[in-house]
């Protein structure tokens, strides 16, 4: 025995005794930097699994809801069309948030506390004026538009049409098939109605099926058309919701996204306060906890990059 | 750190000009490809695959830049970068997947509902199960 060990001992050169001392770092990147990274990317196939999941009901959907007549308002705009305007403010926001974490990195990195909690800071404003951005959003969908998880009154027509008046008669309101359309609500809830296709006219619409539209009890108006093309030309349409999965869609994954910049928001906050204590400075990593949380605030804008592209762009 | 702190902060303004710029590129193709700037261009079928193309293209430099340059991936060693970068590779077979899986529900859809309107035949089953099929029912009665 005592000679096998001996020849083994013999084999083990140096530099693997060594590593099994510990204190190796093949990756050359600290223990806590190491594991955000792998947590990044199993966020990112989180999101991802959200995204595809988009991605495969709108593939199954015959007709979806189009991101310029969707997202075309914008506060302290009135009732303005600004297609996809107010969502690029909000990717600037982002974008320029994650680039002051860049510079609160390079502070850190030269032990400059005064930077680190000036260009943290900036970085906490852009992803609150983010947050707040998403608050109006879903505020004008909700309140506004009558979106909901269930329910999503942003419509396509599938066929060309004429427009009908609440007695049934022709107007001169036509359309393409492939235009979208937007359900209002009629009654006390509505909000002097965003003027845009399909909107209505200034009318006491009563709950029930009538000549030219139909309101359901939940007030909303499915106005009626005559279709002018296709194998039902000259029969009379109506309005119907869009695919339904939309609005749950929209709300979970901008909202998953929106909880990511609001914990990022937190955790900034309490290093930017640890960073002004001098918590981080006594340490002397180079502010390593300023790199980390860097590393999160990036994903979050990475994340952003491709909701971006899934909800408003494509 | 690859690069000295008065370099680091040239990049970071030049990072900041190129994502604004992507972005602002990216909203016009994007309003270009809905018909706001040539109207009437959204009318043609195939215009929408050379802009979703383009669309993609650039959000995905986006995100190449952000991890190589804000994330500082250019500065980690190989193996780091490879381990973080290459499971995403299956994201490709998953988003091959799943909108070949969605289109095939579109299909199944439209086909029971050609179905459901063609009146039956004399004789002819309802349904899609194949007559010989062993049934439950079959056996009780």
């Amino acid at each position: 025995m005592a000679t096998t060990d001996t020849a083994l001992d013999h084999k083990v050169d140096h530099s693997q005794e060594e590593a099994w001392q510990g204190g190796a770092e093949p990756f050359k990147a600290s223990y806590g930097k190491l594991m955000m990274w792998y947590f990044l990317l199993s966020d990112a196939f989180t999101f991802a699994g959200f995204l595809i999941t988009y991605g495969a009901l709108r593939f199954s959907s015959v007709t979806w809801p189009v991101p310029d007549f969707v997202f075309k308002t914008a506060p302290f705009m009135g009732h303005r069309e600004l297609p996809l305007i107010f969502v690029t403010v909000m990717s600037f926001l982002l974008i320029v948030s994650s680039v002051t974490m860049v510079r609160a990195v390079q502070e850190g990195h030269r032990e400059n506390k005064n930077g680190v909690v000036f260009w943290m800071l900036l970085t906490i404003i852009g992803g609150t004026g983010f947050l707040s951005c998403q608050a109006w959003e879903w505020t004008n969908l909700i309140g506004g538009e009558h979106m909901s998880v269930t329910r999503n009154p942003f419509g396509t027509h599938t066929e060309s049409g004429v427009y009908l008046d609440a007695e049934g008669k022709e107007t001169d309101e036509v359309f393409k098939a492939g235009s979208s359309f937007l359900i209002h609500k009629g009654g006390a809830a509505e909000h002097g109605a965003e003027e845009g296709e399909g909107s209505a006219e200034a009318h006491a619409y009563e709950v029930g099926d009538h000549p030219g539209y139909m309101m359901d009890e939940k007030g909303f108006i499915h106005r009626k058309f005559k279709i002018t093309d296709g194998p039902n030309a000259g029969t009379v349409g109506m309005e119907q919701f869009g695919p339904a999965a939309f609005g749950a869609l929209f709300f979970f994954i901008t909202g998953f996204h929106g909880f990511h910049v609001f914990s990022g928001v937190m955790f900034l906050l309490i290093i930017m306060i640890n960073a002004a204590s001098g918590v981080y400075a006594s340490r002397k990593n180079g502010y390593e906890m300023v790199e980390k949380i860097g590393l999160y605030w990036h994903f979050v804008d990475l994340v952003w990059v491709f909701v971006f592209l899934v909800f408003y762009l494509l | 750190m690859g690069l000295s702190y008065e370099e680091g902060k040239k990049r970071v303004v030049f990072g900041l000009g190129l994502l604004a710029a992507v972005t602002v590129v990216e909203v016009i193709i994007s309003l270009f490809g809905k018909g706001h700037i040539i109207p009437g261009i959204h009318d043609i079928k195939w215009v929408f695959y050379p802009v979703a193309l383009a669309l993609v293209g650039l959000s995905v430099y986006k995100a190449y830049f952000i991890i190589y340059e804000f994330m500082h991936m250019k500065y980690e060693v190989k193996g780091l970068a490879l381990s973080v970068l290459l499971p995403t590779l299956l994201l490709v077979w998953a988003i091959i997947a799943f909108f070949q899986e969605g289109n095939s529900w579109k299909n199944r859809r439209e086909l029971i509902k050609e179905k459901n309107v063609k009146p039956l035949e004399e004789g002819q089953q309802q349904g899609m199960i194949p007559s010989d099929t062993y049934r439950l029912d079959q056996q009780e009665g």
